[in-house]
């Protein structure tokens, strides 16, 4: 039995979700905003796994797995568009890439 | 119990801010391993043994090293990514204060929202073990199992297009 109320855990969730979205707002390099998005998975994914242990229930732990794994595939495509981005060109600050804007 | 949620939440807030703050992209994939051991811990006081295995493996060890790769591989140079790095311009106060302001909304609705009143189930003593949680994931749970192997191909498939080619 855990020790702290659920409301503990998620509030810690939504602190760390809210972090991690400072993150990918203020950070400017493309690896910084990965990373900033790997972390809010993770607090979803906390939380996916407090309320399955509130429930008794194995649907959470198994809807993290997915996010997990969903998110390693994530990682590896991100990360090879920022291979893709720094060899385009000599600055990779996310502002620079615009060829998309209308 | 208490020691260990306590110390693992803190773990895991110092490392996302040290994602925020830190200037070298690879300080900031150290604080986000940081980070993950926390939630590996807080997983464990959740009786979710699997599932910390799991992030300290795929998250801890494949991803981070997959960051690690790039950073080795575009790095090298001498100017960093960011110039203003450090220093508050208007678009970061901006960022800080849509930020904050989501943070102290999340954190009152996590503190004091109805679904958090839940009390802990009672589970059984092997509840998140290897054994039933696999039992749980191939038997009731295959389908999703089946469509995560899917995605990990077109992931392997996608990055082989994406950078493996050889220009001429």
């Amino acid at each position: 039995m855990p020790a702290f109320s659920l409301n503990a855990y998620v509030a810690l969730s939504a602190v760390l979700f809210a972090l991690g979205g400072i993150g990918v707002l203020v950070r400017r390099s493309p690896l910084a905003m990965l990373m900033s998005i790997e972390l809010m998975l993770n607090a979803a994914n906390l939380l996916f796994v407090a309320f399955g242990r509130a429930h008794g229930g194995y649907e959470g732990q198994i809807m993290a797995f997915l996010v997990i794994t969903v998110a390693a595939a994530e990682v590896a495509i991100g990360l090879a568009l920022t291979v893709l981005l720094f060899r385009r060109r000599p600055e990779a600050d996310v502002d620079q890439v615009n060829e998309l804007r209308l | 119990m208490n020691v260990v949620f306590i110390v693992a939440g803190l773990m895991a807030i110092a490392g996302v801010l040290g994602v925020i703050l830190a200037k070298q992209p690879v300080y900031q994939v150290i604080s986000t391993v940081f980070s993950f051991l926390g939630l590996a811990a807080l997983y464990l006081s959740l009786q979710s043994e699997f599932l910390a295995v799991i992030q300290l493996i795929v998250y801890g060890g494949a991803i981070m090293i997959l960051f690690l790769f790039v950073i080795a591989l575009l790095s090298a140079r001498k100017d960093p990514v960011e110039k203003d790095v450090g220093q508050l311009t208007r678009p970061k106060l901006l960022g800080y204060s849509v930020g904050g302001a989501l943070l102290v909304m999340l954190a009152i609705v996590g503190l004091f929202g109805h679904e958090g009143r839940l009390d802990w189930a009672q589970v059984p003593a092997d509840f998140g073990q290897v054994k039933a949680f696999g039992y749980q994931l191939l038997t009731t749970n295959v389908f999703p199992f089946e469509v995560l192997a899917f995605i990990l191909m077109v992931a392997v498939i996608g990055v082989m297009i994406l950078v493996g080619r050889h220009r001429a």
